[in-house]
């Protein structure tokens, strides 16, 4: 019965998701370019991130809009209530995730034509495992999944071991060859900012699990 | 709650509305858009019937009123002289507070319009008019086996939903609804909204209501009425999430009113 009475909330929300997917496709994208930026050395790539970051704050605004005008005139519950203000917060994070892709891409730049220090193998590998907790947070949003989003979350601990790894071995260059403290640096900057994604991926998971149990409690803490 | 380019279907401009010597409505503007849901709120008192029932000249009859300012539907003036009332009513059809089916067949009350105004030739004809007007109201599936029995024994939601297939079988293009759904029960209540919501993909509606929240969930544009004044008129949302008057404020957050 309920089905077709709630016809406009629908029809509404389902636009705010289609919005929110379109908005992780972006910040997805952001994040393969900047990784692409830096293993080409190609600034006018990192410069294009830069840039595209604009859209997707924009986008963050009008999925605020969205969620604001549906929550004053549907007046959503329950479940239904949960979905949509977790799609504000997720906006959020998606915004931030989008700020550190183009913090990656700012590096780039800075780097100017120095070569890199060593050859690119963990961040790489973190920018992979980035986008699939991205989309897999996405995923569990869409199916309301807190299981698949307790999955994601636990992938954290993955990155984090990424990013203590590409750690140590960039201080171990830096004490060792006097000289490579500034190129070194920069790697780091660009792992802490995919390690920081990881954890902006970390709240999505969060928000939809409190979306699908009511629980609000944190993650990996 | 898309705002593609709708195109103007009714205009009221400057519209002042008297009983005798009181002024129930000053200097109306506003313009309704096809295929939307235009809804009135405001305290009770404050004109939205009155002003409903000028929008297809419900108020001629009343003895000793008086309109100044012009409606028009489709760029023409339904006051102008020569406007023919019948033919009015027929394209600005009325659906009212306390759902009102005359004591005959389910049938019968959908066809009646039609056999009226002659719009339907034979019974094959008929029939298919008043099939297709049980289907709009989401009706059809309700009464279908019982097309002959007495209107008045279905239920209150039903029987409103009845009242709007009568009114869609005469084929009109603008539908005035004088607060539908407040004889109703809560489910009742939301199957006429989302009747409301499947209807102006066709029609154009205009929805008085004393319950802001269902403005809220059913209308496109919301206009509060205000002591027989247009406080403010905008899209839906934006009047529920950032409302310019003050007044209108007040009200939608249930300070005053
Ligand atoms: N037939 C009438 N004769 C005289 N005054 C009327 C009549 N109908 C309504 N009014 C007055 O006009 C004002 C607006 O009424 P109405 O349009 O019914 O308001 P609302 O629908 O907002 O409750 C009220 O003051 C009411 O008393
Ligand atoms: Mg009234």
């Amino acid at each position: 019965m309920s089905q077709h009475l709630r016809g406009e909330y629908d029809r509404q929300f389902a636009h705010i998701r289609d919005d929110l997917l379109r908005m992780g496709t972006l910040v997805d994208q952001s994040i393969v370019k900047a990784l692409e930026s830096l293993q080409k050395r190609d600034r006018p790539l990192a410069q294009r991130v830069i840039d595209e970051d604009e859209a997707i704050n924009a986008l963050r605004f009008k999925i605020e809009e969205a969620c604001l005008a549906l929550i004053a005139t549907q007046q959503p519950t329950a479940t239904d209530l949960r979905a949509v203000v977790a799609a504000m917060s997720i906006v959020i994070e998606m915004e931030r995730m989008a700020d550190h892709a183009a913090g990656i891409a700012k590096t780039v730049i800075l780097m100017g034509d120095e070569p890199l220090l060593k050859p690119l193998i963990d961040i790489p590998r973190m920018v992979k495992l980035a986008r699939e907790m991205l989309q897999g947070s996405l995923d569990a949003y869409v199916a309301c999944n807190a299981d698949e989003a307790r999955e994601i979350a636990n992938r954290d601990d993955e990155m984090d071991f990424l990013y203590q790894a590409v750690f140590e071995e960039l201080l171990e260059i830096m004490a060792s060859k006097p000289g490579s403290v500034q190129r070194a640096t920069f790697l780091m900057w660009c792992a802490h900012n995919l390690e920081r994604i990881g954890d902006r991926v970390t709240n999505i998971a969060e928000r939809v699990i409190f979306v699908s149990t009511g629980d609000m409690r944190e993650l990996n803490v | 709650m898309v705002n593609d380019n709708h195109t103007q279907k009714m205009m009221v401009r400057d519209l002042t509305f008297y009983y005798g010597p009181i002024q129930a409505l000053s200097w109306i503007s506003m313009e309704i858009l096809e295929c939307q849901v235009t809804a009135l709120i405001g305290p009770s008192g404050c004109g939205k019937t009155t002003f409903l029932r000028c929008l297809n000249r419900m108020n001629d009859t009343i003895p000793d009123t008086r309109l100044e300012g012009e409606v028009l539907l489709d760029g023409e003036d339904i006051y102008s002289p020569g406007v023919d009332l019948v033919d009015l009513r027929q394209r600005v059809g009325m659906v009212f507070q306390r759902p009102n089916p005359f004591p005959q067949s389910v049938f019968d009350n959908v066809a009646f319009g039609p056999r009226v105004l002659g719009l339907t030739h034979g019974r094959s004809e008929l029939e298919a008019v008043v099939e297709q007007s049980l289907r709009r109201a989401t009706l059809w599936d309700e009464v279908k086996d019982h097309l002959s029995s007495d209107a008045l024994e279905l239920s209150l939601g039903e029987q409103q939903r009845l009242c709007i297939a009568r009114v869609l079988a005469v084929e009109p293009e603008v539908i005035l609804m004088d607060e539908p759904t407040s004889a109703l029960d809560p489910i009742a209540t939301l199957e006429i909204e989302e009747l409301m919501r499947q209807l102006r993909e066709q029609y154009t509606i205009v929805v008085v209501t004393h319950n802001m929240q269902q403005a809220a969930r059913v209308s496109d544009k919301t206009g509060l009425f205000w002591l027989g004044e247009l406080v403010e008129f905008d899209d839906t949302a934006t009047i529920f999430t950032r409302p310019k008057e003050e007044r209108t404020e007040a009200y939608i957050t249930g300070r005053v009113g």
